[in-house]
């Protein structure tokens, strides 16, 4: 089913604000197997001149399942989530994320069209904390596999190279 | 925030090593239950084949963790990172035994920009094959 391109431009925010714990950080620092003792000691964080322990670059994303969630699983999007694949991640940061924010977020749907046979989807979603001061930018494209109606150039191989993650 | 790499120390063609970081399906759950993502293609063999996919799949959100560590234990403070970004260009396939997936990383710096940032060009491979294309790092360095 080929994603409806009314939804370009449509707005999700975050419902409530993200409240960063320590206790996050750490489970996902841990995830990782990143044992950077910024992500889980707040007195070696402090040394370095953050007020408390800092999140790995792309701990964002855990942010994106709160905003950029409620984008994709749109109904009106159409999109079918067992076929997406993610195609690109990028982050800009003012700083980093830190244990004690609380962070708003707006996703936004910035591109929708048709590659090789499938879909992509690109959504950006501004991090703010509670004064509105940026956080983070991410940017997250995703490919919905053979999902465009067209067919042009839907060989497997051109799907595999184009999302693969 | 201060990284403990002086800028005036870098040059363009600066080596950060290589390191190699391994990913077996239990880091996959792990990985999963933290971020949030149970997309089953990540844990499950059904669901990867009924999609096309050779099997399991890394998150690429994984991939590109592991892959920002070259930097951030470069640097020291995992905010000196201003920017990162890569594509996701081939997937890093999870076999269902002890082993794994060894996903291995290297960078060099490409470019010196003003106000003590460079950007730092990073390679990514699993079994021989980039599965990132242009990870690219940018960084604030003391």
């Amino acid at each position: 089913m080929a994603i409806n391109r009314d939804l370009l431009g449509r707005a999700y925010p975050a419902p409530e604000p993200y409240e960063v714990t320590r206790g996050k950080i750490r489970e996902f620092a841990e995830a990782v197997g990143d044992a950077n003792p910024l992500y889980s000691d707040p007195a070696t964080a402090r040394d370095e001149g953050h007020p408390d322990v800092v999140a790995p670059p792309t701990f964002p994303i855990v942010l994106g399942m709160a905003g950029a969630g409620r984008a994709v699983t749109d109904p009106e999007l159409g999109l079918d989530f067992s076929m997406v694949v993610h195609g690109e991640q990028r982050f800009r940061y003012s700083r980093p994320v830190r244990a004690g924010d609380l962070l708003d977020s707006v996703t936004r749907i910035t591109d929708i069209r048709s590659l090789a046979g499938n879909e992509l989807v690109t959504l950006e979603s501004e991090i703010t904390d509670t004064d509105g001061a940026h956080v983070v930018t991410a940017v997250n494209m995703l490919v919905v596999r053979g999902a465009a109606e067209d067919g042009s150039g839907s060989d497997g191989a051109a799907k595999a190279k184009e999302g693969a993650a | 925030m201060t990284a403990a790499i002086r800028y005036d120390e870098v040059e363009t063609g600066t080596e950060l090593g290589e390191r190699t970081f391994p990913v077996r399906r239990v880091d996959l759950v792990r990985y999963a239950g933290a971020s949030g993502d149970f997309n089953p293609i990540h844990w499950n063999d059904r669901t990867a084949k009924a999609v096309g996919l050779p099997g399991v799949i890394a998150h690429g959100m994984f991939t590109m963790a592991e892959a920002a560590r070259l930097v951030t234990d470069w640097v020291g403070d995992p905010g000196a990172i201003v920017e990162y970004g890569t594509r996701f260009s081939n997937p890093v396939v999870v076999p269902d035994d002890d082993e794994g997936a060894e996903i291995t990383v290297s960078g060099t710096v490409k470019e010196k920009r003003g106000d003590n940032q460079v950007v730092v060009a990073l390679t990514v491979r699993s079994g021989g094959t980039r599965v990132l294309a242009r990870p690219t790092v940018v960084v604030r360095l003391a």
